[in-house]
């Protein structure tokens, strides 16, 4: 064998090897939305960009931080807490129902008004999208760090076929495969 | 044009006319699974933006769209499963 086809082969194995390695980092077809907001605007959209995003066979985590987990909360659970705990629970919407809005609150009237006119316009409710969710396969995430602080517990989540508890790591390991992350 | 998209065959049809978005992508994504591959599908929906919406999930998702038209308040959107 020449030097030049030896040199040539050993050019392929190299670049070989970088293009594996580039493709073992490349971001698949993924979408990671960090959730904190809480308030019933954001987690509209967010849910409505997930589901649009699963329209097109992209998978899609959700990770809820802070306030954004009183979504999650199943009003009907009442697991036992203590002092603290149920201070918070109670300042805390008690479910995706109780969300205030982050424009036109209004003293408590803004949410059940934009409610009232999504429905007009046939647009799902916030409840109608989270059982969308759940049908297509979007993954819940909850930090357990914030539902501590909260003092919020697993046993009052709503029931819901992909949701786990995890920590920060966990996210940062689903956007570095994501073509997107969003925080909202 | 519409004549020719009402002379289609339908093998499956998505009344989407309840909800707006992302109802109608949402009803469409559900129901393609249901279509038989090279068969015609055709999405009905009260929200115009349906059309633009449908058109460019097509592309991304490889299936050949046919063409809509105004029926009496709604719009009537055709698409052919990619194979």
């Amino acid at each position: 064998m020449s030097d030049e086809n030896q040199n040539m082969e050993e050019m392929i194995k190299q670049l070989t090897a970088r293009v594996e390695a580039l493709e073992e980092n490349a971001p698949n077809d993924k979408l990671t939305i960090g959730m904190i907001s809480g308030n019933l605007d954001y987690t509209i959209a967010a849910l409505i960009v997930a589901l649009g995003a699963t329209a097109y066979d992209m998978e899609v985590d959700l990770f809820f931080t802070f306030w954004s987990i009183a979504a999650l909360r199943d009003p009907k659970k009442h697991p036992k807490k203590d002092s603290l705990g149920k201070m918070f629970g109670a300042m805390l919407p008690s479910s995706s129902k109780k969300l205030p809005l982050s424009k036109m609150q209004m003293l408590g009237m803004g949410p059940p008004m934009i409610r009232a006119v999504m429905k007009m316009h046939k647009a799902k409710s916030l409840e109608e999208l989270i059982k969308d969710a759940a049908e297509f396969g979007i993954r819940i995430h909850i930090c357990e760090m914030s539902m501590d602080v909260m003092g919020f517990k697993k046993e009052e989540m709503i029931d819901y076929p992909h949701m786990d508890f995890v920590g920060v790591g966990t996210f940062v390991d689903m956007f570095q495969d994501s073509k997107q992350c969003w925080f909202m | 044009m519409s004549e020719e998209l009402k002379a289609l065959e339908v093998a499956t049809e998505v009344d989407a006319r309840g909800t707006a978005c992302p109802g109608p992508l949402l009803d469409a994504k559900r129901a393609i699974a249901e279509c038989p591959e090279g068969g015609v599908m055709s999405v009905l929906s009260s929200d115009e933006g349906t059309i633009i919406d449908i058109t460019r999930w097509c592309k991304k998702m490889k299936h050949e769209y046919l063409g809509d038209f105004e029926d009496d308040g709604f719009w009537r959107v055709f698409l052919r499963k990619s194979a």
